[in-house]
């Protein structure tokens, strides 16, 4: 199991502002290792991220997103202390969800 | 809704269909099934198999697309980048990076008050421009680009 995410949500004005910081290698599968060979792909394929329930945006990624992945997304008609859910899955299967309440 | 009716009818991508059904409102987004990793695209070897696999391989270039990028990138595993639309109704964004292996980087579909902005960081494996698409809800697709200098390679050790 991969290591919690980091997930910063606070009001600024009417918008909420979230920031993700997810632990994750984000191999690309181009890369050797110490041996000389190639260290198998494994990355983040899908993101989800839910505000008070309703899912507000579903991402894809490839293997060029860099290693612990770092996101900022905004989202209009949130309010201080829904509740933020994120999620993601990598292309062996691995998944990982962490939620917060959004911050004055 | 009329639009969304033909869109199925004319069986067009399905991932289309429910990126439109889903700004529709027909589907409720939490409830449907993401979306089928779109592998097509993300392995596309170069700039026009990757905008073709996201359905946009006649985007036009708009000034409501915008890149935060920096001019010149002194870490190539770590480019900070802001992408953003302006248009109305946009109900995606896209980014790629023409020279990297796979140009296609990522991919975020917005609903329920999203703005259509996304942070993120990438690799880049040289200098080259990094594009921005945006979908807007009757289906057209907006590019804009910006060229990265990279002074050190993400793709090595």
């Amino acid at each position: 199991m991969a290591d919690p995410m980091k997930i910063r949500a606070q009001m600024k004005g009417d918008i909420a502002d979230i920031r993700v910081l997810m632990s994750h290698p984000m191999e690309t599968g181009q890369r050797k290792g110490g041996d000389g060979k190639l260290v198998p792909a494994h990355y983040i394929r899908s993101i989800t991220l839910d505000v008070a329930g309703k899912r507000v945006i579903e991402g894809q990624t490839g293997p060029a997103v860099s290693r612990n992945p770092v996101f900022g997304f905004k989202v209009m008609g949130a309010k201080a202390g829904d509740k933020v859910v994120i999620n993601w899955v990598d292309n062996k299967g691995d998944k990982r969800t962490d939620e917060t309440t959004i911050r004055e | 809704m009329d639009a969304l009716r033909r869109t199925l009818l004319k069986g067009a991508g399905a991932t289309g269909a429910v990126v439109a059904a889903m700004a529709a409102g027909v589907l409720k987004p939490s409830q449907a099934l993401a979306a089928e990793y779109n592998r097509a695209a993300f392995e596309a070897k170069d700039l026009a198999g990757a905008l073709k696999g996201i359905g946009a391989d006649n985007a036009s270039e708009n000034t409501g697309v915008a890149i935060k990028a920096p001019d010149i990138a002194e870490n190539g595993a770590v480019v900070p980048i802001d992408v953003s639309s302006t248009l109305p109704n946009t109900v995606s964004l896209s980014v790629l990076v023409d020279k990297n292996p796979s140009p296609l980087t990522a991919d975020f579909v917005f609903s329920n008050g999203a703005l259509p902005q996304v942070a993120l960081r990438v690799k880049m494996g040289q200098t080259s421009l990094v594009e921005a698409v945006a979908k807007t809800a009757d289906g057209k697709y907006y590019i804009a680009k910006k060229e990265v200098k990279v002074t050190v390679g993400g793709c090595g050790g």
